[in-house]
This record gives structure tokens, sequence and C-alpha cells, in this order.
């Protein structure tokens, strides 16, 4: 049933675009970004019932079930979902709209006219296949699935070279004639590719790699959309390879790190393979009524929350940590490293879980000159953005990845789970510190024994 | 649409989108790569059009396990994006100075 004409499809889909657009801008401040995202579903809601108004469709019933019957998949998980397991659902989401990216490339391919519309659609083939299989793949690693370390085998770079060759094939033989079975050949290939492209990425690294599926994503569907004549999809495919890229890039930055460098750096071996052992060397640890009283006695306390806590679960335990020194007039701040928890950003998200006022929250570049004039650092599961060897071991893992300088602090607390070092598998010397004192235990259980023993004093 | 009208859009949609995300702050990153994830599930409406047009059973499935997969990526990104969001409101107090650095 066709109710409406072109001119309207056309105007519909642009009112479509341009909520897309608004809502990628309102992210730019906390105060409109919600607004914006309801702006952004809104657009996609008009965009499907358009869809359904201007096309000669069969198979409605059909339809109106799969979608029935995504939703009710999808939409229970996002409710549901813990704060901190928010990357890994992320890449789910991704990798899945990746693969319905490559299927319906696929099935578009007998009715493709000419190469053009061919080679559009190998690429959308083998990206959102690439995007799919790389996404699961981080999903695994960040579910610990499987090891979150880089995975390095001899003959990796041979089979990467010879998988791209493959590829390259497998799209000139689509592109000039279109059979199905070098189309499905295609495919396979991109699943192949995209799990070759994640294994060698380890730890730190899987969000930066997360945001670049994404903009792979929004390739394949701009390419798509080139092949099915949609200009919707060309416009919010196009809008998100390119936010995605800029994303990864400030990612890979606030890291120090280059996105070839997070791709290729496992290849040259070595460098990103840390240790998992833990040292024997000796450490001050204390109890948490020590702890209590060095806070409770200090000046300025600066907290420096990290994944740990967020594992934990103890963002409400730390803002009631916060409250109870700020009563006895201590100055408290948290100090907010780019990519605290597991994705830029996402410390920010658990803490306003916690209702922590947002202008009690510093961003690193403000907080480290503070440190020099802080009483007490207290670092609760954070080990990689503290760690003194991103500036002074240029052999490091992390090295040239700008750290939080709790170091510059009078004292500092770490509240660690045990020795074994952090996401990156690297020793922090910090740790050895003579002015660093240690107390072990899970981050939250460990909170709430230093909140009672403060409001104890 | 022609080829050349359908490429000035594609080169003026990367400005765009270069344009609006370059002013986003760090706190918001971790939004905004869930906030463009959910708008590239609008490949929803291509996975549509072909179930539509599916003409034997094999290609009806195929597209639709498309639809789905689109679907799951559509409603799912909005509504994680939306929860993550809603962290961000009630403020213990009102979030002065929120807004300049924002539009910084």
């Amino acid at each position: 049933m066709i109710l409406l004409d072109p001119t309207w499809t056309a105007v519909l889909y642009l009112i479509a675009a341009v909520c897309f657009i608004l809502a990628l801008k309102g992210l730019s401040s906390p105060k409109t970004a919600r607004r914006g995202n309801l702006i952004g579903a809104a657009g996609a809601l008009l965009a499907v019932v358009t869809v359904f108004l201007s096309s000669k469709l069969e198979n409605i019933p059909w339809i109106l079930a799969a979608i029935a019957v995504g939703s009710a998949i999808a939409a229970p998980v996002a409710r549901r979902v813990q704060m901190t397991q928010m990357p890994q659902l992320v890449a789910m989401f991704n990798g899945v709209g990746g693969g319905a990216a490559a299927l319906v490339a696929l099935l578009e391919l007998p009715h493709a006219g000419d190469a053009w519309v061919r080679l559009a659609i190998a690429f959308t083939l083998f990206i959102g296949a690439v995007s799919f299989a790389g996404s699961m793949v981080t999903f695994a690693k960040l579910q610990e699935l499987m090891t979150t370390r880089p995975i390095v085998f001899p003959g990796l770079a041979v089979l990467t070279v010879l998988v791209a060759t493959l590829a390259l094939a497998a799209g000139a033989v689509v592109v000039v004639a279109g059979p199905a079975w070098a189309a499905i050949a295609l495919a396979v290939i991109g699943l192949a590719s995209g799990i070759l492209l994640v294994l060698p990425v380890g730890g730190a690294d899987v969000p930066i790699v997360i945001s670049l599926l994404n903009a792979f994503t929004g390739l394949a569907v701009a390419a798509s959309g080139l092949v099915l004549g949609n200009v919707l999809l060309v416009v919010a495919g196009t809008l998100v390879g390119a936010s995605g890229t800029i994303l990864t890039r400030a990612m890979a930055a606030a890291m120090g790190r280059s996105v070839q460098g997070i791709l290729f750096g496992a290849f040259r071996g070595g460098s990103t393979a840390g240790s998992t052992v833990a040292s024997d060397r000796p450490v001050r640890s204390s109890s948490a009524a020590d702890i209590a009283v060095l806070l409770g006695y200090a000046q300025k306390v600066v907290l420096v929350p990290g994944y740990g806590l967020a594992v934990a679960q103890g963002q409400h335990t730390i803002a009631e940590l916060q409250a109870a020194l700020e009563e006895r007039g201590i100055e408290v701040s948290y100090a907010i490293h780019p990519v605290a928890g597991r994705m830029p950003g996402h410390m920010n998200v658990l803490l306003a879980e916690a209702d922590v006022p947002y202008e009690s929250l510093v961003e690193m570049d403000r907080a480290n000159p503070g440190f020099r004039t802080t009483d007490v650092a207290l670092v609760v599961g954070a080990n990689d953005v503290v760690n003194p060897a991103a500036k002074t071991t240029p052999g490091s893992p992390i090295h040239g990845m700008p750290i939080l300088e709790v170091g510059d602090a009078r004292q500092v607390v770490f509240l660690k789970r045990s020795m074994r070092p952090g996401f990156a598998g690297i020793e922090n010397e910090l740790l050895f510190d003579p002015k660093t004192t240690l107390l072990f235990g899970d981050a939250k259980a460990s909170l709430t024994e230093l909140l009672a023993a403060v409001k104890g004093l | 649409m022609d080829g050349v009208a359908l490429l000035t859009i594609t080169v003026l949609a990367v400005f765009v989108g270069f344009e609006v995300v370059s002013k986003v702050t760090s706190t918001l990153h971790t939004p905004l790569m869930s906030g463009a994830n959910a708008i590239h599930g609008i490949i929803l409406i291509g996975a549509i059009i072909v179930a539509g047009q599916a003409e034997d059973t094999v290609t009806l499935v195929v597209a639709l396990v498309a639809v789905v997969l689109a679907t799951a990526n559509l409603v799912g990104g909005f509504v994680v994006t939306d929860r993550m969001l809603e962290m961000f409101r009630g403020r213990r107090k009102a979030p002065a100075g929120v807004g300049e650095e924002g539009e910084r």
C-alpha cells in the first residue's frame, strides 16, 4: 500500500535525518543530551512509519512480528543491564547492526543493475561482517568469556595478509559478475577478518576498537543506503561513520595511543604483553581504622575512582564517604581520568548514578596540578590510570598515556583487591612508595569499613 | 536520485558529523558512542524493504533475521543511551556551568 508520494517520503526522511543530527548535537551537554536522544528515537520511529507508508511491501505481518521479536529481546536487556556492563552491551548492539547491514547487502545482490551498485554491496557485505564478528569478540573479551589479553600467534601477520588478499579477490568477483557464491565467500572472509582484527587487541584498548567498529557499521549502513537509493540511510550511516572516527581518535588520544598502534601494536610483539604475576616485594598495608584517621584529619582529600569501584558497585558507598568527610569540613573532590572505567566517560556515568554532584568531578587536566596541595589521594580500584610507568618507562605498554599524578599528594592510599597487576598487566611502582598505604579487599567492602570508621571518629 | 546528488549528500554529512561531534566533552563520550550506535540501527529501513520484496522463503527468512537484528540495534541502542543519560539527571544542586562546558 502506497499512501505517500515520493516527495512526501523524501521530506519525512529529511526530518528523520535532522532528528539524528539533533540527537548527536544534544550530546554536547549533559543538559540537552537526554532530550536529544529522545528526538533521535522519534526520528527513527518516523522513518520506520514512513517506509511502511511509502513502499510496496509484501509479508507485512511477518515484518511486524520480526520487529516485535527484536524489540522484545533488546529493550528488557537494555533496561536491566548494569552500568558496569554497558561497554559489552554497546558492542553487542553494534555487532547486530553490522550483521543486519551485511544481510541486507547480500539480499540486494540479485537486484544489482551495475558494477557501482555491486561495489557498494561488496563494501557493505565485507564491512558489516567485519563489524559483526569483531564486535562479538570484543563482547567476549569484555564479558570475560575469553582472555582480555592480546592474542597473538606465529603466522598471524601472514594470515591477516592472506585474508585481506582473499577479500580483495572475492570482492572483485562480486563487483564484476555478482555470483552468490562469491558474495557468501566475501561475507565469510569478512567474519574471519573481524576476528583477526580484534584478537590482538588487549585489555584497555578494547573500548577504542568498539568505537572503531561502530564507525565501520556506520559506513556499512551508508553504503547500503547507496545500494537502496535511500538518502536517510546514507545520511545516518555517514554521520555515524564520521562521528565514530572522531570519537575513536579522541579516545585513543586520551590514552596516549595511536589507532594504528592499538590495532597492529601486538604484531610487533613483546611490548603490549604485560605480566599477570603478583609481585612479592614488600608493601605497607593498613587497617580501615588507621586510614580513616588519615582521611578524617586531612584538609583536602582527592578520591580517584577506577574500574574496581565500578565492578564492586561501590559508587554509592564512595558518595556516602564523600558526604561524611565533607561533614567534617574536609574539601573532597573526585579526580576522573578520561578512560577510568572501561570506556571514556564511563566513570562519570557511574558516579552520576550515585548522585555525585557534577561539580565534584574534576577532569584530569584540572586535577593534576591540585595533587601537590592534596593531603590524601584515595585510589579506589584504579591502577593503570595512576601508574607512573606511563611517564617513566619507555617500554611499558601504557607508555605515553596521560595519568593522574597521585604521587604528588602527601599521602597515597590504594584500595585494592590484591597485588595482581591491573587491566594492562603491569606493575605499579607507586604501590611500593614509602608514602603509600594499601587496604586490601573488595572496593565496596573496604569503603563500607572506611565509612563506618570515619563516622566513628 | 542520481549518483552526484547522493555523493553531495554523503560529503555534506561527513562534515556535519565531524562538526557536531568535535564539541563533545569526554564526560559524554560513552553516551555518544552508544547514541551513534543506536542511529546506525536505522538499517532497519533497509531490512524492512528487502523483507517486503522477498519472493521466496529463504530470502524472506534471511531478511527477517536482518529485521530482528536491526530492531535490536535500534531499540536497544536508544534505550541504553537513555538509561545512561538518566544518570546525569537529579543533581543535588543545579548543574551550574555544565552548559558552558558543553558548548565550548
